[in-house]
């Protein structure tokens, strides 16, 4: 996702809505996202494990990467990259802190997929 | 063959095999005749390789492996007389020797420069799953030649052990697990650590460090067990597995109000509700009005009992009153890793005492403890740590064994690999003599004080963060500020500490 063109920034939360260390999930257009606040920096994957699909929001931060509640199976936060593991890769989205909110780039929810026209 | 000495005639096809009363020798076809003491009868190996070949593995005359015996499927290795090593399937057990010895150094990561059982398994992730299989990968370390007494590390990645980070904590009076990362590095590259960190923080400061939740394990952020749906289980504390209709009528209360998918009896005799979604975790509690069982955590678990004198005939010891004693003096402790207890009042032993962590059996004159069983993945009759004249003493000896665990145990390593790692004799001497045994139990006194005043699942009314229990909700709008779907919070947020 991240460098695609169709992005639509959205506001997520603010700074202090998700405890330091931890991730929280959004749900943007129905799809579930993983937030994460790491000692790195924030970062947005998808929330649902590639292997059994856990929740990876719940998951243990390093300052790379997330490992999986369920099975200890990890992402690298920066790209969704599959580490040590071959599940495949999550998809990652742009994150951006301004005046103390939490923004998401996510891809642009298609008017087809809305209301009938 | 040749060169050995041995004429090999091919293609020959045999018409007799002659003699009088025993063998003398071959008549083939054409008439001419070898002369033979002893004849002897063989076919050749064909590898069966229709399994390999299904899979979508590279199969020639038997299955095909590098010079590392690996497959064409990268984590399949495979030896002997199925696999074709550069153009040859080897029928004899000279070279399959060789084979076996490349295959242990590929599945050890030898060629990776692996050498401990956690770098094997982040690698292979042999023993990830149940875990059951580590002893084994353990032993093909050893029997690889993979160097002497393995180091067991706390974090593999930097190769730090428990003993040279607890040198460091206390040294430097380290009170957060963010400080050691900093400092030494520990838990920054995979995180997966941070839980064994945390534990060995809070331990060594005897539960007066700063807590961190984000170190945790997500079943300790929110004190409930996650399920393979992302749900929850939840276990009250029901001591010595002795419940009262209140409760029962509570806990059925709960389970319908929150349509709970359901209800079982667990075999440490106590109630699970299974399937509880996270932000009703607080709601659920309440409504029960029980402590928490810590079913989630790597602590004590519970004490199973059998009826003991109270009710049973064959009943010498009160097993029931000693259970819910050990219950409440160790609950709300972590332990390097969980910790199932048994009180059996008789030598029949119905609360299977000697295959816990720790049990006592109720003997002619006293009680006897014992340590170390197990009777899960791995099967273990516990030893007998001592056996003690009434039931304070018993539960003195246990507790001292429990702090000794709490102190020397590795993060996981249950008491079955614990006791058998120190030794009988040396935990007896550690734990049983008077003043080591009094010093155990004043650090126990001082651990419990300041961890365990404090039932966890009270966090349902005082949360560590307003969104301990709740995730950040939805937006389905088109852009900024389309936040509208506020998530809802759990307890009473205003005023609370954050």
């Amino acid at each position: 996702v991240r460098g695609s063109a169709e992005l639509e920034e959205i506001r997520a939360c603010a700074v202090e809505d998700v405890p330091a260390q931890e991730g929280r999930v959004i749900t943007v257009h129905g799809r579930p996202i993983a937030l994460f606040r790491a000692s790195s920096g924030w970062f947005a994957l998808d929330n649902t494990c590639t292997h059994q699909g856990g929740p990876l929001a719940s998951g243990l931060l390093s300052e790379e990467s997330v490992a999986c509640p369920l099975h200890e199976r990890r992402f690298e936060l920066s790209t969704g990259r599959a580490l040590d593991h071959d599940c495949g890769a999550v998809a990652s989205y742009p994150v951006e802190v301004r005046d103390g909110a939490v923004f998401l780039g996510v891809p642009v929810a298609r008017s087809d997929e809305g209301e009938p026209a | 063959m040749d060169e050995l000495g041995i004429a090999v005639q091919l293609e020959r096809q045999t018409e007799e095999i002659f003699g009088n009363g025993r063998v003398e020798g071959l008549r083939f076809v054409g008439g001419d005749e070898l002369r033979a003491d002893l004849v002897v009868v063989s076919i050749g190996i064909r590898p069966e390789v229709t399994l390999a070949d299904l899979a979508g593995i590279d199969c020639n005359r038997g299955v095909i492996v590098d010079d590392r015996m690996r497959t064409s499927e990268d984590r399949i290795v495979a030896v002997g007389e199925c696999a074709e090593h550069r153009g040859t399937v080897y029928g004899i057990v000279a070279p399959i020797y060789e084979q076996v010895k490349v295959a242990a150094d590929t599945l050890l990561g030898r060629d990776e420069g692996l050498t401990t059982k956690q770098e094997v398994m982040a690698v292979t992730r042999a023993g990830t799953g149940c875990g059951s299989c580590k002893p084994l990968v353990a032993e093909l370390i050893q029997v690889a030649g993979g160097g002497g007494e393995e180091s067991h590390y706390l974090c593999a990645c930097r190769k730090q052990t428990r003993e040279q980070l607890a040198g460091q904590i206390s040294d430097h009076g380290y009170e957060a697990v963010s400080e050691v990362s900093q400092a030494c590095g520990t838990g920054r590259d995979c995180g997966l650590c941070k839980p064994a960190l945390a534990y060995l923080v809070s331990e060594i400061n005897d539960n007066r460090h700063r807590e961190e939740r984000g170190a945790r394990h997500i079943n300790d952020r929110v004190h409930a067990n996650i399920q393979n749906d992302g749900t929850f289980s939840v276990v009250p504390r029901m001591r010595g597995g002795v419940t009262t209709p209140d409760q029962l009528r509570r806990i059925a209360d709960a389970a319908e109000r929150y349509e709970v998918p359901m209800v079982k009896v667990t075999g440490a005799q106590r109630i699970d509700l299974l399937g509880v979604k996270k932000e009703d975790l607080p709601a659920v509690w309440r409504d029960i009005g029980m402590p928490s069982g810590h079913a989630y955590a790597k602590a004590l678990r519970h004490v199973k009992s059998c009826v003991g004198t109270d009710f049973c005939r064959f009943g010498i010891g009160d097993s029931t009153k000693l259970a819910i004693e050990m219950e409440e003096r160790w609950e709300g402790l972590h332990t390097p890793a969980k910790v199932k207890c048994g009180v059996s009042g008789c030598p029949r032993n119905c609360a299977e005492a000697t295959v816990k962590d720790i049990g006592a059996v109720a003997v002619e004159g006293g009680w006897q403890v014992v340590i170390g069983g197990a009777a899960g993945g791995t099967v273990r009759k516990g030893d007998v740590l001592t056996t003690a004249e009434t039931p304070e003493q018993a539960l003195e000896a246990a507790t001292a064994f429990l702090q000794y665990y709490r102190e020397h145990g590795e993060y996981k390593e249950r008491t079955y690999d614990f006791v058998p790692r120190i030794g009988l004799e040396r935990i007896r001497e550690e734990v049983l003599g008077e003043a080591a045994g009094a010093r155990l139990r004043e650090r126990f006194r001082l651990a419990k004080a300041a961890a365990a005043a404090r039932d966890p699942w009270l966090e349902r009314d005082e949360p560590y963060h307003p969104y301990q229990f709740s995730e950040l909700g939805a937006v389905d709008g088109d852009g900024a500020d389309s936040n509208g779907a506020e998530p809802a919070l759990v307890g009473p947020p205003e005023g609370a500490e954050l």
